[in-house]
């Protein structure tokens, strides 16, 4: 699904690289984590996957093509940043046919009726005539991750998605997410400060910092229920990936 | 019931500023009238105003129609000319650099001290008028047109292409909604400066307009007969603005963008 080998990325040329000599693959359907202290180049890892960015060196492959330049993939893998970005002056079923707007593949009443069926199996029936300033965080939240999954993409990249919820509203997107995702058949990467949510949710974790990756793989298969968090050995996984990512940090 | 809530919301916002202005008028009035000063050189309001009365056939039939004139067709120019320019410099960045500089050099010359050159290539001709009130008001047009195009920002731009839009379709999805406020910003400003270009323009010279009345009754010193034209430039100016203002509430609300 996505296959990256000895990638490496600077602001400018010469200038010290955020990192240099990445290698990372993940499968179709899993759910990868990767989590790291502010600053490591997470951000700028997606930003690189999604071809917003040109990569200095290295291959990046998506849907197992042949490996190219940042052109090649714009506008063809689903990004997620942290802030909903929805738009203010459209209701959310506007806001979710936007992808469509863009690419005028099928017909708008097919478009809407998917719409509608996803919003139906996201909780958010009858909010498709209102404004993104009468929802509350969580629901725009859900709406952005909907216009996301909208695009078709099969590839998801999810910068942060939860970051700026309150701790119950997250914890309660996460019980959420959980239910739903098997249904989705999509393959995600997701950003997280939080390691909880990171082990709750993902099949492996990646743990970035000092330019390295370091793999982690979560013990758990899926499908998963939001009550692991409460269990001895889920404990136990967080202390490990603690000390992992203390370690990491510590040598940089 | 309903219209006296509605009447009393009103004085709360409006209420004050009628007082003050009342105040003022009673204040000037009096003065005017105990205070020994000529009626040339301060007339009282109620003289205005009998001038105003007096004179109304001229002033609304003949002066005000051609100041209006003026600054409506020097407000399209400005408006056209402005988008364009400022549309031109974000779609353009050479366009940007190379433009912008000139633009805040056109605005730091006096356009006093520049309007007699108009006359010497346009005459006394409509045309002279219209390129004062354009280089006076076309400039908030560019800056909102520039600088609202850009309010997106750079997060809204990368969502969309990760989307898959296009340039054009950056601009219209959430580039122009987004600089609409900005837009009408200067557009209001515009229409303002619109009315002082075109009192201006007249005062250079013609044979009519609401400018040319009010320096040839200051020249034989019918302050009253002046001041009615100052004040009928400054109601203009206002409803002009007050168009503005509306159809800029009318289209954001229908947008969704005002609550």
């Amino acid at each position: 699904m996505l296959s990256i080998a000895g990638l490496s990325y600077s602001y400018e040329p010469g200038a010290r690289p955020v990192f240099a000599d990445l290698s990372l693959s993940v499968r179709g359907g899993e759910f990868i984590a990767v989590v790291g202290p502010s600053g490591c180049g997470k951000s700028t890892l997606f930003r690189i996957i999604a071809g917003l960015l040109e990569q200095a060196g290295g291959e990046v492959s998506i849907y197992g093509e042949p490996p190219g330049g940042a052109g090649s993939r714009l506008g063809r893998v689903g990004y997620m940043p942290q802030q909903d970005l929805l738009l203010p002056w459209r209701t959310v079923l506007d806001n979710c046919l936007l992808p469509w707007e863009l690419r005028k593949d099928r017909s708008k009443a097919q478009a809407a009726a998917q719409i509608r069926e996803l919003l139906a199996r996201f909780g958010l029936s009858g909010t498709e005539q209102s404004y993104p300033r009468q929802l509350s965080g969580g629901m725009r939240q859900r709406i952005a991750l909907l216009r996301t999954l909208a695009a078709g993409r099969p590839l998801l990249l999810l910068d942060e998605p939860f970051g700026a919820l309150d701790a119950l509203t997250k914890r309660e997107l996460h019980r959420w997410l959980l239910e739903l995702w098997g249904g989705l058949d999509k393959t995600a990467l997701l950003i997280t400060h939080d390691l909880e949510e990171a082990l709750l949710l993902s099949d492996r974790i990646y743990i970035m910092s000092g330019g390295t990756l370091r793999e982690h793989i979560v013990p758990w298969p899926h499908p998963r229920t939001a009550d692991l968090s409460y269990q001895p050995e889920f404990a136990a996984q967080r202390r490990e990936l603690e000390r992992l990512l203390h370690e990491d940090f510590s040598l940089v | 019931m309903k219209i006296s809530a509605w009447f009393k919301a009103r004085m709360r916002s409006y209420g004050p500023f009628v007082l003050l202005l009342l105040l003022l008028l009673a204040g000037w009035e009096t003065a005017a009238r105990i205070g020994g000063v000529p009626g040339y050189i301060l007339p009282a309001p109620s003289a205005v105003w009998a001038a105003l009365r007096e004179h109304a056939p001229l002033l609304l039939g003949t002066h005000l129609p051609a100041t209006l004139t003026e600054a409506l067709l020097g407000f399209a120019l400005a408006a056209v000319s402005g988008t364009l320019l400022g549309a031109g410099m974000h779609m353009f960045r050479p366009l940007e650099k190379a433009l912008y500089p000139l633009l805040i050099v056109s605005q730091t010359i006096p356009m006093i001290a520049l309007s007699p050159v108009f006359i010497l290539w346009f005459g006394y001709s409509l045309w002279s008028k219209l390129a004062v009130v354009l280089l006076t008001s076309f400039f908030p047009v560019v800056v909102g047109t520039f600088d609202g195009l850009r309010s997106g920002g750079d997060m809204y731009r990368e969502l969309l292409l990760t989307l898959g839009a296009g340039r054009r379709q950056l601009l219209l999805k959430t580039q122009i909604p987004m600089a609409l406020p900005a837009y009408f910003s200067g557009l209001k400003l515009c229409i303002v400066y619109c009315v002082v270009g075109a009192t201006i323009g007249e005062w250079l010279g013609g044979g009519k307009g609401l400018g040319y009345y009010s320096r040839r009754m200051a020249g034989n010193l019918q302050s009253a007969e002046m001041f009615a034209a100052i004040l009928l430039l400054a109601l203009l100016g206002m409803g002009l603005f007050l168009i503005i203002a509306l159809t800029e509430r009318l289209i954001l609300k229908k947008r969704g963008l005002l609550s």
